[in-house]
């Protein structure tokens, strides 16, 4: 019984619900989710060893065997990202302990962050279109809830913004289900995998294809970024953290899913169309990124420059391009997480939001001046920071199959990207300091202490990159050659 | 049959469209609830109308059943979209509580505090 | 706010016993009928609404003193702890299972886990619908 794959989703639910009854009880309430996500960084190490070992691994909910069923099915790539979710959402609720309003606590401020974290889990881990569709509107729902907390009359706002275009999507998201289900007259992503390559990839397929493809580009951000800036700057920070880190990637994972087991016939349509709209969101985010003088829009325009490079990897489909990928996903669950929180303790510090309002914040507080240095240069991908090796992969892949228009534009990103940090460095850390001796807001131990852990590890990622390479091949592995996959599912 | 319906989800389609394109708040909500329902309309059809018997246990040996997926697909999806309107017109009603308007365009311009 | 309708109130009092009743079939005969934890939850939910149509909702609350979002989430507890006894058992998460009893009166009864985890999910759905209903209607 592989009963353990399923724990990265059904612990946070049950905590979720365990804590509505512990609502008084502020403190409990966060050591409990706090546990909960190192329970989970436990079970998806452990796991990832598992599939090393054991290749692919699956779970049958309620013993119904594919594809009649509904099932979990865990690959490197999966953990990996289950992995990563785990690590930068116990470092985000360890963020939020200090800062926080006590108000938000009590409205079951931690209920929802589980609920979230179980949506994120279940969707990486599920092997069921429809089942993906449910993982998705837990997730949505729990962040349609977090994106409100507060109840400020912009945040209304903008999470009404929020929740009409996501309805939108996830309408698309079912009308697309049911047409394949219409087609081919089965859900589960391993039976779906093998009879389009019995078929061959139709027209009304690849058509089908590209509807899915506009769902999971509203979700992610791949060109359809509008809503993106507007509502990810609204809520507390700790709470946008965890946006910023792991909603878009949910989109991202189903993508690369989607796009390497299902249809992955029509490359010279799909994945084309792919690599158009992810060299778009590369120029469109830049032009984001400089343009905004908000912290918060510049941090929100580094996400959607983010989704373009990762998913130029998925375009060239390459084994290196995908490997690349994979381990930028990593680095920037962990970068994303890091650049909102710096990002929100300095508005915390400061009082202001736009960069030419505030200066020479590192004369008071220079070892969180320091951090924001290190983050750019990690995203700007200077070794030996994490943001190196996944642009070096990506970067080769890309030459490996000509794509040099991909190429240039990713690179040039990387450079808008440094320019946009850079100004807001030179800004707000350099130069005179407006805050006086007095008025200083001291930094808090719960502020810094999350943004440390986070430097650290994307200082560790760029330097393990070797030993966690048998894991990322892996992962690229499976990807590039479905069948594995198929097998694990269907041929027992 | 199949295309009866079918172009019935079709106006249901158009009537949420141009509720949503509104600018009145309630419609809104209410035009992402008719679209919601046109997608379980269209899920029900793709799985084949009026093919066999209900798929009850216990019905006549040798009966031929209609397909039971859809019918569990759109239970669970209706579950989903009564979970979404509920949230939605909450949230609809705080916003028109805390801006102390329904219009969508005189929501602009509300500054970051 | 009171509304004083006398025939609201005359009928309602006879029909929220019928409407519960309805509700009580639904859930139980949702095993292998039309019905269920989802729907028997729906109608129960809306024997609760009419209560508070009728009378006002301070009546209601004193005579149901139970807080509903405590419900949905007693509810939810239930149907997920339903997929951790599978795990007692060692046998997949979500796992069902049934037995057929002879019980006095019924005769033989076929009693399943499934029926716990309906009633998490019945649980839910009225805490659910009555949570929006009075979040709504406490201001106006």
């Amino acid at each position: 019984m592989n009963n353990l794959l399923v724990m990265p989703m059904a612990i946070p639910v049950l905590a979720g619900i365990l804590l509505i009854f512990l609502r008084p009880y502020v403190k409990a309430q966060r050591w409990i989710s706090f546990f909960v996500m190192i329970a989970n960084i436990g079970i998806s190490i452990y796991l990832l060893n598992w599939i090393q070992t054991d290749g692919v691994q699956r779970l049958d909910f309620g013993g119904w065997q594919p594809p009649f069923g509904i099932l979990f099915v865990a690959d490197s790539f999966s953990v990996i990202l289950v992995l990563t979710t785990s690590i930068v959402t116990a470092i985000c609720l360890l963020y939020a302990f200090s800062s926080v309003e006590k108000s938000y606590e009590n409205m079951f401020f931690y209920s929802f962050v589980n609920f979230l974290v179980a949506g994120v889990n279940g969707s990486f881990l599920t092997g069921d279109l429809f089942n993906l569709y449910v993982c998705f509107e837990v997730m949505l729902l729990a962040s349609y809830v977090l994106i409100a907390l507060g109840g400020r009359k912009v945040q209304l706002r903008e999470s009404m913004k929020y929740l009409v275009i996501n309805i939108l999507s996830s309408w698309f998201f079912l009308i697309a289900i049911a047409y394949l289900y219409g087609t081919l007259g089965t859900l589960n992503m391993a039976h779906l995998s093998e009879r389009i390559a019995e078929s061959g990839q139709t027209p009304l397929l690849t058509v089908i294809s590209i509807v899915f493809l506009t769902v999971f580009a509203l979700k992610s951000g791949l060109l359809l970024y509008f809503w993106l800036p507007g509502s990810y700057s609204v809520p507390a920070t700790a709470v946008s953290a965890l946006f910023g880190a792991l909603l878009t990637k949910v989109g991202i994972y189903v993508m690369i899913r989607t796009f390497t087991l299902l249809f992955y016939h029509e490359q010279q349509i799909t994945h084309l169309l792919i690599g158009i709209l992810a060299g778009l969101t590369l120029i469109g985010g830049s032009i984001g990124a400089i343009a905004y003088k908000d912290i918060r829009q510049i941090v929100a325009y580094n996400v959607i420059i983010a989704v373009g490079f990762i998913l130029v990897g998925l375009a060239v489909a390459t084994p290196e391009a995908l490997e690349g990928s994979i381990y930028y996903l990593m680095h920037d669950m962990i970068v994303k997480a890091l650049l909102f929180l710096l990002a929100g303790t300095m508005i915390i510090v400061t009082g202001e939001t736009r960069i030419d309002y505030m200066s020479g914040l590192i004369r008071n507080y220079p070892l969180f001046g320091w951090i924001f240095f290190i983050v750019m240069l990690s995203l700007a991908g200077v070794p030996p920071l994490s943001g190196f090796i996944g642009k070096v992969l990506v970067g080769q892949g890309a030459v490996n199959s000509g794509s040099y228009i991909l190429l240039a534009l990713a690179f040039i990103s990387s450079i808008f990207v440094l320019y946009s940090l850079l100004r807001v460095f030179l800004n707000c850390f350099w130069g005179e300091t407006i805050i006086s001796e007095e008025d200083e807001i001291p930094m808090k131990k719960g502020w810094l202490i999350p943004c440390v852990l986070l430097t650290a590890g994307t200082v560790i990622l760029g330097l393990a990159a070797e030993p966690l390479a048998i894991y990322v091949q892996d992962a690229a592995n499976t990807l590039m050659n479905p069948q594995i996959y198929i097998d694990a599912v269907l041929n027992d | 049959m199949e295309t009866l319906i079918t172009i019935l989800t079709g106006v249901l389609v158009s009537v949420a469209t141009y509720l949503i394109l509104s600018r009145s708040l309630i419609r809104v909500v209410l035009g992402t609830a008719v679209l919601s329902h046109a997608a379980h309309l269209l899920i029900m059809t793709m799985g084949g109308l009026k093919t066999g018997g209900v798929p009850i246990l216990g019905g006549e040996d040798g009966e031929a059943y209609v397909d039971a997926l859809p019918q569990a697909l759109i239970l669970t999806s209706i579950v989903i979209s009564f979970a979404v309107t509920a949230m939605s017109l909450v949230l609809a009603y705080r916003t028109y509580q805390a801006t102390g308007t329904d219009k969508l365009n005189e929501m602009r311009g509300i500054k970051h505090e | 706010m009171k509304i004083n309708n006398v025939i609201l109130r005359t009928v309602a009092k006879i029909v929220v016993f019928i409407i519960l009743t309805l509700a009580t079939y639904l859930f139980l005969a949702g095993h292998n009928s039309p019905g269920g934890g989802f729907i028997g939850g729906l109608v129960l939910a809306s024997a609760l609404v009419l209560l508070f149509i009728v009378y006002d909702i301070e009546t209601v609350q004193k005579a149901i003193p139970v807080d509903f979002k405590k419900v949905a989430a007693f509810g939810a507890f239930l149907s997920v702890g339903t997929g951790f006894g599978a795990l007692i058992f060692d046998v997949p998460f979500l796992s069902q299972s049934f037995a057929y009893f002879n019980l006095p009166f019924f005769g033989e009864t076929e009693l399943t886990t499934v029926t716990i985890f309906e009633a998490g999910v019945a649980l839910v759905v009225v805490g659910v619908v009555v949570t929006i209903i009075l979040s709504i209607s406490e201001d106006v």
